[in-house]
């Protein structure tokens, strides 16, 4: 009987057989890991943790996580405190040294891309769920998609300094395809520079940055704050006063309140999937783009505004 | 020129004044100028050596900086160019950020990089009916808990929790975690909520409730529950179906009422075996087994028999989770269960206790929440007295930051009249509290 134990025991002490050859990527969010797979092919196995319909501030930190976390070689960040509210317990818990903060294998894919809405002065919680850092949504720029792809090419590199042609190899391709692709976007986007819209959460500035949009406002009062019914009126009358004829909203949000303000005010509310894997054919870092881009200047031509 | 005749006449000055006036050195006007010209040599000598030090220098940091970094290649995001700052020499690699730091508004933001995450988190309790068994005053600060939170090096990271009641401070938590063990070992030292279950390792402010359940009360110590000094390892079992981590702990034996160590070898052992499974993306079942051992301190008045008896503890949890992910911020179900057997050894004989409670948390809108409870629960000390209850709590979360909830509680005591209590609560975090574990 003790014999049976101790061989128990063994068997299930022993350590899992360290994967060799391909990069065991992990990535908090789709668009992360669209990127990561573009630069590493075959070379990598990659996987994310938040699906690209869910909100990325809320990811609950499932155990099930940690197991993906345990076995990465490389775990790559949006970073600007997107994940503050779940991942740290599951770094914690992954006992791999590697993807904690600071580890070989860490990689905040936030560091050279241009961040936006960096806040200025004090700041207090009465601003809501406020990145003190910067937007987070900073994927939604096709420049930054290449940054964030020079850093992965980089990290990936340093870890299998034998793989690195493919990589840049890799890089090279994708930041081709980006080229391509912003040239198409801007193209479409360009006669309509200028278009006034508003959207629910702050996930938008780089998007609105990049193709010419104007936010005038948010339904949400503050971000992280629900719409408020007085806000809602306010927002109504503003966007009444200017003229805006389109709102954006994130899959993820209720879309009673932006469905109302698009009766009182004439304005279509278009659901626009900020994340590769937010509606099915986002399927790519490039989809995520050629999607979002027809749809807003579907909704522009429809809608007459300008 | 004329600087340099006037560096010589100062040099002159100085040495008239500083030297300690050997008067035979002086004696003639041709020494004193075979003087100044030796000083002159002197200071032009020095003055080339460190011209050469610091072009050598300079030139030595240029080279540590690496080349110039490109010209940005943005002019179109010219708004966000973020402006960054480097890490401090010695953050990088010991757990701190690397690369370049964001700049938040003030440059006081460098001199806070070491310190850890500091946040307090308020607990105002308020009481009406009638309880006379186990009354709770009418309104009460209950806790304030301020928690201490950073990595400690490349190894390690420390936790504290302090918690501040109304009458003392009392150290909740507070350990240290090696994150990093060879052999996938989490390693935990320190004081510590033991890993019995789940209600037993929550802080107050992240129990759906106002209270503890009666089975926590009457079995595990209550608020305080068992926490004691020690140490705990937990590992993670391999197997490709579920998670599986096992958890050993070792602890002084002082835990509540429920341990008490009358000499130094009474130490308690706690085991702990955590199950959990994903069963679609939107819902999940976690299962735990808990056992706990120590000495009780029944028999302590007499010496011979004093840490001679021992409570042995067992639990059996479970958690039944559900949040749709593309609604994961509106609609949500917690369900809970936990069983608890208590076998106490004392001198009248084992007192075999047992108890329970069963919960439901609905969230039907993206602050409002719905819970019901139901508590059964015998005592330690008295296996034929079982207390039991019913709960019913809303809650309203303003901000992920504070939270509203009123409960109504109907508990019927062994001994004594029914209760029947209306309790509401406020809970309000500042700071930077670190995320809970799942």
């Amino acid at each position: 009987m003790k014999h049976v134990i101790w061989v128990l025991l063994a068997t299930l002490w022993s350590v899992p057989a360290a994967a060799q050859g391909k990069l065991n990527v992990v990535t908090t969010t789709e668009d992360l890991a669209a990127i990561a797979r573009e630069v590493g092919g075959d070379r990598i196995t990659v996987e994310a943790i938040a699906k690209g319909y869910q909100d990325p501030h809320f990811v609950e930190a499932k155990p099930s996580f940690i197991l993906k976390l345990q076995k990465a070689d490389i775990l790559i960040v949006v970073g600007r405190e997107l994940e503050i509210g779940w991942l740290p317990p599951l770094v914690q818990q992954s006992r791999n040294a590697k993807v904690q903060v600071g580890g070989e294998g860490y990689l905040d894919a936030s560091l050279h891309a241009t961040i936006l809405e960096i806040p200025a002065g004090q700041l207090t919680r009465a601003m809501g769920d406020v990145h003190p850092s910067g937007n987070p949504h900073y994927w939604l720029d096709p420049e930054n998609g290449k940054k964030i792809a020079k850093d992965i090419a980089d990290k990936f590199s340093e870890r299998r300094p034998n793989d690195r042609a493919a990589f840049e190899k890799g890089l090279a391709a994708f930041t081709a395809r980006v080229d391509e692709g912003e040239k198409r976007w801007l193209a479409a986007t360009a006669p309509y520079k200028g278009t006034k819209v508003v959207t629910y959460h702050r996930s938008f500035p780089n998007f609105a940055a990049r193709f010419g949009l104007d936010i005038v406002g948010y339904v949400e009062p503050k971000p992280g704050i629900p719409p408020s019914p007085q806000h809602t009126l306010d927002l109504i009358a503003e966007m009444k006063r200017q003229n805006v004829k389109l709102v954006l909203m994130e899959p993820y949000f209720d879309s009673k309140t932006p469905n109302s303000i698009g009766r009182s005010t004439g304005a279509e509310v278009i659901v626009m999937p900020p994340s590769v894997g937010g509606v099915k054919e986002t399927t790519d870092y490039i989809a995520l783009f050629d999607y979002d881009v027809k749809l807003l200047v579907d909704a522009i031509k429809r809608s007459g505004a300008k | 020129m004329r600087a340099k005749r006037a560096l010589c006449a100062a040099l002159v000055a100085c040495a008239v004044i500083v030297a300690p006036l050997p008067a035979a050195a002086q004696e003639t006007p041709q020494a004193l100028r075979q003087e100044i010209d030796q000083l002159r040599r002197d200071f032009e000598a020095l003055k080339q050596q460190y011209g050469d030090r610091l072009t050598a220098l300079e030139s030595k940091l240029a080279a540590a900086e690496g080349p110039p970094p490109a010209a940005p290649e943005t002019p179109a995001a010219a708004p966000g160019a973020s402006p960054t700052a480097q890490v401090p020499p010695g953050a990088e690699g010991a757990g701190g950020p690397s690369g370049s730091l964001p700049v938040y508004g003030a440059g006081a933001a460098a001199s806070k990089i070491f310190n850890p995450d500091i946040a307090v988190i308020g607990d105002f309790l308020g009481a009406a009916g009638r309880n006379q068994v186990n009354p709770s005053p009418s309104l009460a600060m209950h806790e304030s808990e301020a928690s201490f939170q950073a990595v400690v090096d490349p190894y390690a990271r420390a936790d504290f929790f302090v918690a501040f009641g109304e009458e003392g401070v009392d150290l909740e938590e507070g350990f240290l975690t090696f994150t990093t063990l060879p052999g996938g070992l989490l390693t935990k030292v320190g004081r510590m909520r033991a890993a019995f279950g789940k209600v037993n390792t929550m802080h107050n402010h992240i129990l759906p409730w106002t209270d503890r359940p009666l089975v926590m009360t009457n079995l595990l110590g209550g608020e305080e529950g068992l926490a004691d000094a020690g140490i705990s390892v937990a590992r993670l079992i391999p197997n490709p179906w579920i998670f599986l981590e096992a958890t050993g702990q070792l602890y002084r034996g002082d835990s509540s009422d429920v341990f008490t160590a009358a000499k130094p070898g009474n130490v308690s052992a706690v085991g702990h075996l955590r199950g959990y499974h994903d069963l679609t993306e939107s819902a999940n079942i976690d299962l735990g087994f808990s056992y706990a051992r120590g000495h009780n301190g029944s028999g302590l008045a007499v010496d011979d028999l004093s840490g001679t008896f021992t409570t042995n503890l067992y639990g059996v949890d479970a958690t039944v989770r559900w949040r749709p992910l593309r609604r994961s911020i509106y609609r949500s179900f917690v369900g809970r269960s936990e069983v608890i057997w208590s076998r106490r050894d004392q001198p009248g004989g084992l007192q075999a206790a047992n108890g329970l409670y069963v919960s439901g948390d609905y969230q039907f809108a993206r602050r409002w929440f719905a819970g019901v409870r139901g508590d059964r629960s015998a005592r330690a000390t008295d296996a034929s007295l079982t207390d039991s209850g019913q709960s019913f709590s809303l809650t309203f979360w303003p901000s992920e930051f504070s939270q509203l909830r009123g409960q109504y509680r109907r508990t019927k005591y062994a001994l004594g009249p029914t209760a029947n209590e209306f309790l509401f609560q406020f809970l309000f975090s500042i700071g930077a509290h670190g995320a809970h574990p799942f």
